[in-house]
């Protein structure tokens, strides 16, 4: 009797203890693995993304820094004490970041939940609804990362900023894009269906906060009913941050602290709440 | 101990009952059906199996655990084959199957080998390097099974298997799922499709409108509520309803449809004579056993697949 009851047990006590094992790898490292693949699967547009990631600076920069920057600095001998194209770096590289991040978060968060139904497989694994939002907000974030350092090592290489302390900024262009782009991933996870939402967000939204927030000229210089489109806008507190890092703008510890706040306290709200959007939309 | 025990399980959205309060267990091994018409909480039974669906009361245990709280372990012991193939387009085969291994938390030196055994077990081997966009819709389902199976589950979840597949398609899949079985793979089914509900299930409920309408295999579902054989007779639309009067003496139990009059009888070709004896000649007339379909229209009134 008790033979019989060995050979039976045996696998099936297998079986369990390693689905407990698996689970409890998975409780701690599922975003992780998640975001890998997210990360992977992207190699589909790596070459576009790079292509981008090379080319957007590039644009910018002899357009604006070398067109408009002869002219500015003809006229004025630059803004806040440096060359145009030194003063308009920093903040082409925190909204470029923005902008990269925030389609990031429209279209593809939406064909998680809606087309491809991506989140939805990956919410039936070990995985949590919540790791399934914290995947995707760390691999865009890792993107980020890597799009923000190919731009500055443009910006290097066409004399923009100098090396040292202005690496910074690529950190900080990714968190602006985080705190942007993270409340607008809440956003996209609660559309049931695709309409004229994600176009509103780019020409009401978007278009107005890089426009408006101090990347081509000193916020200051705007009337001030103007300047609250730069106070609210992530492009203009790392915009601010940027140039401090990249040719020492100078700010006060109030002032470095104040965008920094702003920055980290909109990214974290931004989390939060698309891990609860997440999590409503894959438990329901 | 039963693989899963269901106990007044419950699921509300707003005003709609979508799950009913329904009670079922399923042992080890056994291959268990829900049938029913869409919107008959089939497919969200099945998620609160899997705990990507909270319940709004009842009790349910998934190999003695509790989906909400033990999430990942439950969901570490079972497949899950969704209605739609929510595949990784953008990635090959064979990635796909890597990719949803790691989700699992399993080491790559474990899903290398066991991506090529499922490859081959969905007879996909030659299509492992191929992008999934690339993939027919019947390689594409055949690719989610492959996937579902990943993690050697012990329980697996069907949701509309073989809906919007080919004939051929279907029976590869079905031929694929009874050697899971077995494998001694619990097998979970929901289809709108009485003739998947006979092929795959040893037991199956009929659900409608997030109820349990009656419970048992599918040829004693068919024993007790319809007889061994049905005539299906076409007067022509204007006529069928007319004669339903008429028509009642030579079957047990007579049912109306907008195109067709269902005679349930023991024996349909004698029927089919004694109606033609009294005089009456329907367009066409079929004789056939009764299926799951009859069931269905009995216990609800309505059709399957309307």
């Amino acid at each position: 009797m008790s033979e019989l009851t060995l050979s039976v047990t045996p696998p099936d006590t297998d079986r369990v203890a390693r689905a407990a094992r698996q689970a409890a790898r998975v409780r701690r490292w599922g975003w992780w693995y998640q975001a890998e693949w997210r990360l992977f699967s992207m190699k589909a547009y790596l070459s576009s993304v790079f292509g981008w990631a090379v080319l957007v600076p590039l644009l910018y920069v002899l357009a604006m820094g070398v067109g408009l920057g002869a002219l500015v600095d003809g006229r004025s001998g630059g803004i806040d004490g440096v060359p145009y194209l030194t003063f308009v770096a920093p903040g082409l590289l925190v909204s470029t970041a923005v902008m990269s991040f925030s389609n990031e978060m429209m279209f593809p968060v939406m064909s998680g939940f809606k087309w491809q139904e991506l989140y939805f497989a990956r919410a039936a694994t070990s995985g949590s609804a919540g790791q399934v939002a914290i995947a995707e907000l760390v691999a865009v974030t890792i993107r980020s990362l890597g799009e923000s350092a190919i731009f500055w090592v443009v910006l290097i290489s066409l004399g923009a900023t100098s090396g040292g302390l202005s690496a910074l900024m690529i950190p900080i262009g990714a968190l602006s894009g985080l705190a942007l782009g993270a409340p607008i991933a809440a956003y996209s996870a609660t559309l049931a269906n695709e309409g004229f939402q994600f176009s509103m967000i780019q020409r009401f939204v978007l278009n107005p906060m890089f426009l408006f927030a101090g990347t081509f000229y000193p916020l200051a210089t705007m009337p001030v009913y103007l300047q609250w489109i730069g106070w609210i806008s992530p492009m203009w507190h790392g915009t601010q941050l940027a140039r401090a890092l990249s040719f020492g703008l100078p700010l006060s510890g109030a002032e470095i602290a104040f965008h920094l706040g702003f920055l980290i306290v909109a990214a974290a709200t931004g989390c939060a709440l698309t891990i609860r959007n997440f999590r409503r939309r894959l438990t329901k | 101990m039963p693989v899963i025990e269901a106990h007044a399980l419950t699921k509300t959205y707003g005003e709609l009952n979508a799950v009913d309060g329904i009670d079922f267990e399923v042992a080890p091994g056994e291959s268990f059906g829900l049938l029913g018409p869409n919107g008959a909480g089939k497919s969200t039974a099945m998620r609160m199996i899997g705990g990507t669906s909270l319940r709004t009361s009842g009790t349910l245990l998934v190999n003695g655990l509790d989906p909400e709280t033990h999430g990942p372990e439950v969901r570490a012991s079972l497949g899950v084959v969704p209605q739609t193939d929510n595949l990784d387009p953008e990635l090959k085969a064979r990635d796909n199957l890597l990719m949803y291994g790691r989700y699992f938390g399993l080491p790559y030196s474990y899903l290398r080998p066991k991506a090529d055994e499922l490859l081959e077990f969905a007879q996909l081997t030659d299509k492992a390097a191929e992008k999934v966009d690339n993939l027919s819709g019947g390689m594409k389902r055949r690719l989610t099974i492959a996937r579902s199976l990943i993690n050697d589950p012990s329980v697996l979840l069907l949701d509309e298997p073989t809906t919007g597949l080919d004939p051929q398609a279907r029976h590869i899949l079905w031929d694929r799922l009874f050697r899971l079985k077995e494998t001694g793979v619990t097998l979970i089914v929901t289809t709108h499709f009485m003739d998947e509900a006979e092929q795959l299930c040893d037991r199956l409920v009929v659900m409608d409108h997030g109820r349990i309408v009656a419970e048992g295999s599918p040829a004693s579902l068919i024993r007790q509520y319809s007889t061994r054989e049905v005539l299906e007779l076409r007067f022509g639309s204007e006529r069928n309803a007319a004669l339903v009067d008429r028509l009642r003496g030579f079957a047990t139990r007579i049912e109306a449809l907008p195109d067709r009059v269902l005679l349930y009888a023991e024996d349909g070709e004698e029927s089919l004579a004694a109606v033609r004896r009294d005089g009456l000649e329907p367009v066409t007339s079929l004789v056939r056993r009764s299926s799951l379909e009859d069931v269905f229209l009995r216990l609800t009134g309505r059709s399957l697949v309307e």
